[in-house]
């Protein structure tokens, strides 16, 4: 159908981001593909995972990544609706730099009528040189959600 | 023993931000608690998943400082990976997590975890992490 609204991470992003976890984390969008969404987590002292030690706790990444496997999958189908986490992986495999940023970028790569596989990785500027990688299975809960997203207006 | 979170190193900054918080001991190991307010909200009214991993992780390592604790050893910890089921919906109310040393070795343990709200018996969520221990030294 022509009329129906494309999902448009980037003005979903401030949207979904502005309250609840994603927004005590401070996630903000990156940029996108045509089935992958990134997002940003700012660096932030008070998320740090070890007293006296200047290394983001893992749990940030986690919900990071839960986050913008999200915004994959709904732009992967191309329309928003409810979801929830089945099944989540991640591999930490190096501690993120000490105030550096960390971006978690999410691929969407299977949609099936009850299921959406994704996979994705963290990393903290070289993409090239993750800091985590990520494997993950979400449900579509049907039932109506109330929120509106909105989509580029 | 120590009895306290505190002592264990378990409140870290992330978890001391996210809201959560020593609930008891049982059985040698510390049961954590989280309330529900808007740092965990996902959905209207529903745990996001990132806050439901992030309690079990805590709780986690949580349950192997206390085991390590009381076999007098220190070590720095370093998550390796965790893997989070997500058995039904985290609702507006309070949740709770413990975790279980699946196995100790000298550099590696691994921990079974879950987390539950009304029902120790009927679990959110559980997860597996493997954790690296470090000398604290180095």
């Amino acid at each position: 159908m022509s009329d129906t609204p494309r999902f448009d991470p980037k003005a979903a992003t401030p949207f979904l981001t502005s309250r609840g976890h994603s927004g005590w984390l401070g996630l903000k969008y990156s940029t996108h593909g045509e089935d992958w969404v990134e997002l940003e987590l700012p660096w932030r002292t008070d998320l740090l995972g070890e007293e006296g030690q200047h290394v983001l706790a893992s749990g940030p990444i986690l919900s990071l990544m839960d986050m913008a496997s999200g915004l994959a999958i709904w732009k992967a189908m191309d329309r928003f609706e409810p979801i929830a986490t089945l099944d989540l992986r991640v591999d930490y495999v190096r501690p993120a730099r000490e105030g550096a940023a960390v971006y978690g970028r999410s691929q969407c790569y299977r949609v099936t009528r009850s299921a959406a596989f994704v996979r994705g990785l963290a990393h903290d500027g070289d993409a090239d040189d993750p800091v985590a990688h990520v494997q993950a299975v979400f449900m579509k809960i049907g039932g109506k959600d109330a929120r509106e997203v909105p989509n580029g207006q | 023993m120590a009895n306290e979170p505190g002592d264990l190193g378990v409140l870290t900054p992330y978890v001391r931000s996210l809201g959560i918080e020593l609930a008891h001991w049982d059985g040698g190991m510390p049961v954590m608690r989280v309330a529900f307010d808007e740092a965990v909200e996902g959905r209207p009214e529903h745990y996001h998943g990132g806050a439901t991993g992030g309690l079990l992780e805590t709780a986690g390592y949580a349950a192997l400082r206390a085991e390590l604790a009381r076999s007098g050893r220190e070590a720095m910890l370093k998550p390796i990976n965790i893997t989070v089921q997500y058995l039904s919906a985290g609702k507006s109310r309070e949740s709770f997590a413990r975790g279980r040393i699946t196995k100790l070795g000298r550099r590696s343990a691994n921990i079974t975890v879950e987390a539950w709200q009304d029902d120790p018996a009927r679990p959110i969520a559980t997860a597996v992490m493997n954790v690296l221990m470090a000398d604290s030294e180095s």
